[in-house]
């Protein structure tokens, strides 16, 4: 099977671990990723003003490149470009008048209605895959790895794009299930890691991931599992200096959940790019025999 | 008043001198709007001759006059019509009921750095040109670029962190700027790519073996001896020299033929 | 807080003006606080969102511009998914930023961030914060 794929530019660089890992873990179920061509930044975030369109025309094009190269779906695993290709699809697909403007400013384009349908990964994998079908293909079950799914904000909100219903986690949940591990809910599984705030004064971001890293902890978490780079960066690349400052008392190694599913598939743990996450992260697969043989 | 005497007319026809264009014997003129107000002006003109020839005179905003320096960007559009178009002042040929005016500079913001000390990471050029985030691919910059290149495929590229790509890409690049007169986010683009291709030539880029294999034997005074024995013939023994010089015949397949001297090869 | 409501502290047009941007009802929010106890941001805030939803539907923009309840949104709809009146409330902060950076002017600066910092951040968290804090 062939998907279609848009990776977003911070998988290109410095989230080339959700990349490698997706990559690596698909083509073991027999999946051949086909990055689409010419695509651009999505935007990362949807604009949310009402007479705002030309914040729409950078995520349109991207569906415009999929739907010229004969995508009927296209699949994202970064959490932001997938909440912000998916709403601006909503809109070229239900907002005639919007729609009609768009495909006018850009009259260098071929015209775009919604035709193609935007994915998140993890969505794929239990439509496309099944989660009994994964379950069969494990080499190295996850068992007594206990880790938290953590969603934060874009893939369940607003309602109209979110991959589940608000407070429900059955995708990552069921994912990490078949794979072997110990899911420990908690309740800040929902609660934004402070985004871009991390560059509007440092301490608000801080101490929101403090309160999920905590919460994680608590609830008997060895690792956290996520599926954007922001926020990874935020609970897990700045996870040393809350240590250091004390906000947090407890190190929850953070994963992409591609890099759990690729190593519970037998990949390689070099073909994962664990260097790029946050130190720990490695020791604890292999205290809990989570990596496959070299 | 032309009308009152033709051979008048004939008497003062104007003789190109400098770059004045000439215009000739019977030669048809149309309306051109330059800045706004009315020219008549030959039909076969260049904007810029055209322009010399409605009796501006450029300090600035001209240069090469062959279409690679980038000096004289213009915006111009059809009457009647909104959609504007981009070419440079130089190369584009006027036609009737033109609009335009020349963006010669634009003050785009461009960083100081040194090339030697930034080493070859994308995250340089991200430090430097922060800006670059701000893209919202509205893709004005390739629709404003008289050399065609993909501009927003390489600020794309620039902001996954592929320099190569975005060398590439911007290769054909002049700097005339129109891309950053038309943005929307304020990014200078063409200084971007003018960084892209320089650190993606200091860093990137492998050294070419044979280019260093030669340089190496210029230091070493292998050719010494030659350029002393040139420096000591008389002129007409240097035209002599060029003119019975050796020459590989055009088409030749590589490595085909050699020349009857071989002491510097 | 008490709001007295006059003439002179009441603008119609400033509440279209935001009702417009944010394709919102401002009108429609019954204060219950129901945002700011979703809201992880609001320890940074100097405004809960239920104090700006109340401004907002008296279009206090003046009292608005001096607090930076907007500016440290997250834009995560945690708020959004929960009032109880339907309100989209990240949309209204969106049109309180975006009333202050339609006139060319930015909450932070791209060039005044350190060069260590825009090395180390995701590219997602540059586009972001430039897409939500500068004009």
């Amino acid at each position: 099977m062939k998907i279609s794929y848009y990776p977003g530019c911070t998988l290109k660089s410095k989230a080339a671990n959700l990349e490698a890992a997706a990559v690596a873990a698909l083509a073991t179920l027999g999946i051949d990723v086909e990055e689409i061509d010419r695509w651009n930044c999505c935007g990362a975030v949807f604009s949310l003003t009402a007479d705002d369109l030309i914040h729409q025309v950078g995520p349109v094009r991207n569906l415009v490149r999929a739907k010229e190269q004969g995508a009927t779906q296209l699949v994202t695993l970064c959490s932001m470009c997938y909440n912000t290709l998916a709403r601006a699809n909503r809109i070229m697909r239900d907002d005639a008048v919007k729609r009609d403007t768009i495909n006018r400013f850009m009259d260098e384009e071929i015209d775009y209605a919604g035709e193609v349908e935007v994915v998140h990964l993890l969505t794929f994998l239990e439509r496309e895959v099944g989660w009994q079908k994964i379950r069969e293909k494990v080499k190295v079950p996850l068992e007594g790895l206990r880790v938290a799914p953590y969603y934060g904000c874009t893939l369940q909100r607003p309602a109209d794009v979110g991959i589940e219903p608000f407070g429900s986690f059955h995708l990552m949940t069921g994912l990490l299930e078949a794979l072997g591990a110990t899911v420990t809910p908690f309740a800040a599984a929902d609660t934004c890691c402070g985004s871009y705030q991390v560059l509007n004064g440092e301490a608000g971001a801080r101490s929101t991931a403090a309160v999920i890293l905590d919460n994680a902890a608590a609830s008997g978490a060895e690792a956290l599992a996520t599926s954007c780079p922001l926020c990874e960066y935020n609970l897990g690349k700045q996870q040393g200096r809350l240590l250091e400052a004390g906000q947090i008392t407890t190190a929850v190694p953070t994963f992409y959940f591609t890099q759990l599913l690729a190593v519970a598939l037998g990949v390689a743990p070099e073909s994962c790019l664990f260097d790029l996450n946050s130190a720990a992260s490695l020791d604890l697969l292999k205290t809990k025999n989570c990596l496959v043989a070299a | 008043m032309c009308d009152a005497d033709n051979t008048t007319t004939k008497k003062t026809i104007r003789v190109a001198t400098g770059d004045r264009a000439i215009l000739p014997e019977g030669a048809k003129t149309i309306p051109i709007y330059i800045m706004g107000k009315k020219y008549d002006v030959p039909e076969t003109l260049t904007i810029m001759k055209a322009m010399e020839f409605a009796g501006f005179k450029f300090l600035r905003g001209a240069g090469c006059r062959g279409g690679i320096c980038g000096a004289c960007p213009t915006v111009y559009r059809m009457a009647g019509d909104y959609k504007l178009h981009y070419g440079l002042a130089c190369q584009t040929v006027v036609e009737a009921n033109m609009y335009l005016a020349q963006i010669p500079f634009f003050p785009a913001n461009r960083a100081e750095y040194n090339i030697e000390e930034i080493g070859g990471a994308a995250e340089a050029i991200h430090a430097l040109y922060p800006e670059l985030f701000r893209c919202v691919a509205c893709n004005l910059c390739t629709k404003a670029c008289p050399m065609d290149v993909d501009v927003l495929g390489y600020i794309s590229a620039l902001k996954q962190g592929n320099i190569k790509k975005a060398a590439q890409l911007s290769f054909d690049c002049i700097q005339c700027g129109l891309c950053a007169s038309r943005c929307m986010g304020e990014i200078p683009q063409y200084h971007i790519a003018q960084l892209a291709r320089r650190v993606y030539g200091r860093y990137i880029q492998p050294r070419a073996e044979h280019l260093a294999k030669r340089v190496e034997e210029i230091e070493s005074g292998k050719y010494d001896a030659m350029l002393q024995d040139l420096s000591a013939m008389s002129k007409e023994e240097l035209e002599k020299c060029y003119v019975e010089r050796e020459r590989e015949p055009d088409m030749t397949a590589p490595g085909a033929w050699q020349p009857k001297e071989t002491r510097y090869l | 807080m008490t709001l007295t409501i006059t003439a002179q502290t009441i603008s119609i047009t400033s509440i279209e003006q935001l009702n417009e941007l944010s394709g919102e009802n401002v009108k429609l929010c019954m204060q219950c606080a129901t945002c700011t106890g979703m809201c992880p941001m609001t320890a940074e805030m100097d405004l809960s969102p239920r104090t700006v939803m109340h401004l907002v539907q008296f279009g206090m923009l003046d009292r608005l511009g001096d607090s930076n309840t907007c500016w440290k949104c997250a834009s995560c709809h945690a708020c959004t998914v929960k009032c109880p009146r339907g309100i989209d409330i990240a949309k209204v902060m969106e049109a309180l930023r975006q009333h202050v950076l339609r006139t060319n002017r930015n909450y932070i600066e791209p060039s005044a961030l350190p060069a260590e910092r825009i090395a180390e951040l995701p590219q997602i968290a540059l586009v972001a914060a430039f897409r939500k804090l500068t004009s």
